[in-house]
C-alpha cells in the first residue's frame, strides 16, 4: 500500500494506493487516525485501492467512529468498484460517508 | 475443467498478498469463475487471515506453514485450509452482528456469504482443517 497526503485548509485527503489487508492496516491507521484526532475533514481517496478485505474494512470503521467521537467527519471518495462490493456486501454503504 | 492445485504458505501477514495471487492465478484459468473471482479471492484471503490472527493468535514468530487446496471437479469448488495452530472451537466462531458497528468480525461473514459451505474437518497431521465449498452448476 502507498498513500499520499494533501492538504487544502481544513480538509485532509488521503490518497490510498494498492491493495489494503491486515499486513498494511496499522500503516493505514497510522496515516488517517492522526488526521482524524486533529480534527481535520478527511477524505481518503479509494480510486486506486484495488483490494480490501474486512481488516482494511475494520480501519474505515475505526476512523469514522473516531471522527464522530472526536467532532469531524471521513468522506469515502471515488470509491472503487472492488472496494464498494465489499463495502456493500459488509452492509456499510449507510453508515460510512460515500461521496 | 478440473482442478486440483495446492501450496503452501508461512503463516504471517505477508503471506495474504501471495494467497491472493495464488488463488487468482487459479481462477483465471476457466471463464466459470470469472464473475466471482474477487469474491471467491477475498473469501480464500479472509480464511488464511484467521489462520494468522486467531490460530496463531499471540505467536509472533513461528516457521510453521499453512496450506492452501483448491480442486474444481463436478462444477463444485472446493477449498481447504491446514493448519498447525491453537485447535479451533467452532462454537467460537460466529461473525458479530451487522448492525453492531465495530471494527472486526466481517472476515468470516464474508467467507459465508460468499460460500456455500464452511465446514471444519479432521486432517491427519494438522490441527485444523477448514473446508469452504461452492457449486456452479447452476451458473
Amino acid at each position: 500500500m502507498a498513500y499520499e497526503v494533501k492538504e487544502e485548509g481544513n480538509i485532509s485527503t488521503v490518497y490510498l494506493n494498492g491493495e489494503i489487508d491486515m499486513d498494511v492496516t496499522e500503516k493505514a491507521k497510522e496515516v488517517i487516525l492522526p488526521l482524524v484526532e486533529a480534527k481535520k475533514e478527511v477524505h481518503l481517496n479509494l480510486k486506486d485501492v484495488q483490494y480490501m478485505d474486512s481488516s482494511g474494512i475494520s480501519v474505515l470503521i475505526e476512523s469514522h467512529q473516531k471522527a464522530l467521537e472526536v467532532g469531524t467527519v471521513v468522506k469515502l471518495k471515488e470509491i472503487s468498484k472492488s472496494v464498494l462490493k465489499v463495502i456493500m456486501m459488509a452492509k456499510l454503504e449507510q453508515v460510512l460517508n460515500l461521496d | 475443467m478440473d482442478i486440483s492445485e495446492s501450496k503452501d504458505f508461512p503463516v504471517h501477514t505477508k503471506s495474504l498478498k501471495e494467497v491472493r495471487d495464488f488463488a487468482r492465478a487459479i481462477f483465471d484459468q476457466s471463464p466459470i469463475f470469472n464473475n466471482q473471482k474477487d469474491e471467491l479471492v477475498l473469501a480464500i484471503a479472509e480464511a488464511a487471515q484467521n489462520i494468522v490472527k486467531h490460530a496463531y493468535k499471540d505467536v509472533t514468530e513461528t516457521k510453521d506453514i499453512m496450506q492452501i487446496k483448491i480442486s474444481f471437479k463436478d462444477n463444485e469448488l472446493t477449498i481447504g485450509f491446514y493448519d498447525k495452530g491453537k485447535p479451533v472451537n467452532k462454537e467460537n466462531i460466529k461473525h458479530r452482528k451487522l448492525d453492531d458497528i465495530k471494527p472486526g468480525g466481517l472476515g468470516t461473514f464474508f467467507i459465508q456469504q460468499i460460500m456455500d459451505e464452511v465446514v471444519f474437518k479432521e486432517a491427519t497431521g494438522w490441527h485444523n482443517h477448514l473446508v469452504l465449498t461452492k457449486n456452479f452448476t447452476a451458473q
